[in-house]
């Protein structure tokens, strides 16, 4: 099996193949003393560029712990983790919020998108977190909302969309802004197999550029086959890498 | 962002409109109270306020309230009109007697003197008669509205109205109607009837000491400050303007009659159950959209910004629920006194009061909501 990427990402113009996170022997604990559990024992994992990674596994094996401290939800423990040459232990609370606003993109399982606000406004979101003016935010979310075949629902809210409409809102949200690195968390659980697969081939259409990597967390082994490579985890660590059709064996 | 907080707030209808009611329930508690308390002790202080043509009201030290009567031996006007700078002063008896209408009713009144000569203390405005009608044999003015208040007839309710010519005693003492006045609406409730000077020391029982009041105009010239100075030091007497004497008497009355502590004990129930409804709201409404927050955070949005949006949403449920409730108080106000039955007075002061109690409540509800927004982990958007 693969284990490993090599080459270091370069500052400017990132290629096929570079290294865009870059994690080794990360840890990561909750709750104190007797209560202490172990969520990340020593993860080492390395995604590339233009590469989709699913990270597959049994509940609780640390694989939503784990894409959180790649986007910088969470803090490690220990251990190295670069994300596009990026250290977040350098860095303070803010600064981290920051630099996750403009270079990290989510699609949430439950979609989380705000229900008082419009399909084209919930879009829109991470462009006014940024700090664009909300004309100009919402212009721009519905262009993408048009290339995930949305141009119907712009001014529909949430509650009037399907699942799958809603998830590509979601994915609409997720690429606005034009972030680099993509983390969606079990994209597909709340869908039916069918709008499941074409989720996939949006994000994996839409999403995936040579200077881009997502990430997916999934337990759903019916969309394994739209990764570049799946990582297995269990008990806090990666057991398996390689390609989907290594881990499906 | 800040759109966005306010469609968030605006959007879960039933929240916002339980906010709104909240903050207006409050706003509007505090502004009513604290316009009816501003009418009460406007009202105490209405009848010195009516009574403008002097520049200094002088009477015994122990007098703390326009109807504390202890009064003064007539000597001490010329006393008083001594006093360098001061261009003229009169007498005024003001005494407690009781009244005896044509059918019978018995009625408590306070009887005002006001000097033969000038007439100076005359109730501000006459409604039926001139105030030269006060001279005429056995005169005296009535309040017109209490022709249908205090000096209606009530043994026999079929009896006529008192009207100009109408004759009732006071103090065993026949007098006749020879004028109908108007004043503002005072804090006090008895009947005060005006007549002359020299007539009320007829009327009022016989006492060694009669003077209430001297009312006292400055000379051109010389500082009302001093001249009153002058009168303290040279007489013993206490000295007011009438914006003093008002004030004296306004506090006498909220302290003594409790409504200082009663109406502030209301406005502070207002703020308190403004402050517990909105702050209960604003902190259902942030946890139930705790998720929305955590995306927002996990998507960039800092705890600033999230700061930010919270404020926001409580400054404009507060400002909508201020504007509510202080309109409705006024509408209230204006309705429920357009008589001028209810003590209703919304001064400047009263909004900005409202306001700031609003605000109070919106700051509390603020913290109290984001004590949980600040505390709430962006990772739970991914449980």
């Amino acid at each position: 099996m693969t284990t490993a990427m090599s080459k270091p990402a370069s500052s400017t113009h990132p290629q096929r193949g570079e290294l865009a996170v870059h994690a080794k022997g990360v840890t990561k604990h909750y709750g104190k003393g007797d209560n202490k559990v172990l969520a990340l024992r020593g993860v080492d994992l390395e995604i590339a560029y233009g590469e989709l990674m699913m990270l597959v596994g049994p509940s609780g094996c640390g694989k939503t712990t784990l894409i959180s401290v790649i986007a910088g939800i969470l803090d490690r423990d220990e251990g190295e983790l670069s994300v596009f040459g990026n250290d977040y232990a350098k860095q303070g609370q803010r600064i981290k919020t920051l630099w996750r606003g403009a270079n990290i993109g989510f699609v949430f399982q439950q979609f989380n998108l705000l229900p008082t606000l419009t399909a084209a406004e919930n879009a829109a979101v991470p462009l006014m977190i940024l700090g664009e003016s909300r004309a100009s935010a919402v212009k721009k979310a519905k262009d993408m909302m048009s290339r995930v075949g949305l141009e119907s629902k712009f001014n529909s809210l949430p509650s009037q969309l399907s699942g799958g409409q809603q998830q590509r809102v979601a994915i609409a949200r997720a690429l606005v802004h034009q972030p680099k690195l993509i983390v969606c968390d079990e994209p597909t659980s709340a869908l039916d197999a069918t709008t499941g697969h074409a989720v996939l081939r949006l994000l994996k259409g839409v999403a995936l550029q040579e200077d881009r990597a997502l990430v997916i967390v999934t337990h759903d082994s019916r969309i394994f086959g739209f990764a570049d490579r799946v990582a297995t985890m269990d008990d806090g660590k990666i057991v398996t890498i390689g390609k989907p059709s290594e881990v499906m064996q | 962002m800040i759109g966005v907080a306010i469609q968030m707030l605006v959007g879960d209808k039933m929240k916002f409109f339980a906010l709104i009611i909240g903050l207006s329930f409050a706003s509007m508690m505090i502004a009513q109270q604290a316009s009816i308390f501003t009418g009460y002790a406007m009202r105490a202080g209405a009848w010195v306020r009516d009574t403008a043509q002097a520049d200094l009201w002088v009477m015994d030290p122990q007098v703390e309230v326009t109807i504390d009567f202890k009064r003064m031996t007539d000597t001490q006007l010329q006393r008083v009109r001594g006093v360098q700078g001061v261009s003229w002063g009169v007498p005024m008896f003001v005494g407690g007697l009781i009244a005896r209408l044509p059918d019978g009713t018995i009625q408590a009144i306070r009887l005002v003197g006001l000097d033969d000569g000038t007439l100076i203390g005359a109730p501000p405005g006459m409604a039926e008669g001139e105030l030269a009608d006060l001279r005429r044999d056995r005169g005296v003015f009535v309040d017109q509205r209490d022709l249908t208040g205090l000096l209606r007839a009530r043994r026999d309710t079929s009896a006529p109205a008192l009207a100009i010519g109408s004759r009732l005693d006071i103090n065993d003492h026949e007098v006749e109607v020879t004028g109908l006045y108007r004043k503002t609406a005072e804090f006090f409730w008895e009947p005060t009837i005006y007549t002359t000077y020299s007539r009320a020391l007829k009327i009022a029982p016989p006492e060694r000491k009669t003077l209430q009041y001297v009312l006292v105009k400055v000379a051109e010239g010389h500082d009302p400050a001093q001249v009153a100075e002058a009168i303290r030091s040279e007489t013993g007497l206490a000295v007011y303007t009438g914006p003093q004497f008002a004030r004296l008497s306004t506090w006498y009355v909220l302290i003594q009659t409790g409504i200082l502590i009663n109406f502030g004990i209301t406005i502070a129930l207002g703020f308190v159950i403004g402050a517990l409804v909105s702050g209960l709201l604003l902190y259902t409404f942030v946890t139930e959209n705790s998720r929305a927050f955590a995306a927002l955070k996990a998507m960039g949005t800092t705890n600033g910004r999230v700061v930010g949006m919270v404020v926001v949403q409580a400054l404009v449920a507060g400002l909508i629920g201020f504007g509510l409730g202080v309109g409705m108080a006024a509408i209230n106000g204006h309705v429920a006194g357009s008589d001028g039955q209810l003590a209703f007075k919304m001064v400047w002061q009263v909004p900005v009061i409202a306001g700031v109690g609003v605000l109070a409540c919106c700051v509390l509800a603020a913290v109290v909501s984001l004590s949980r927004v600040l505390t709430l982990e962006p990772a739970v958007v991914f449980k």
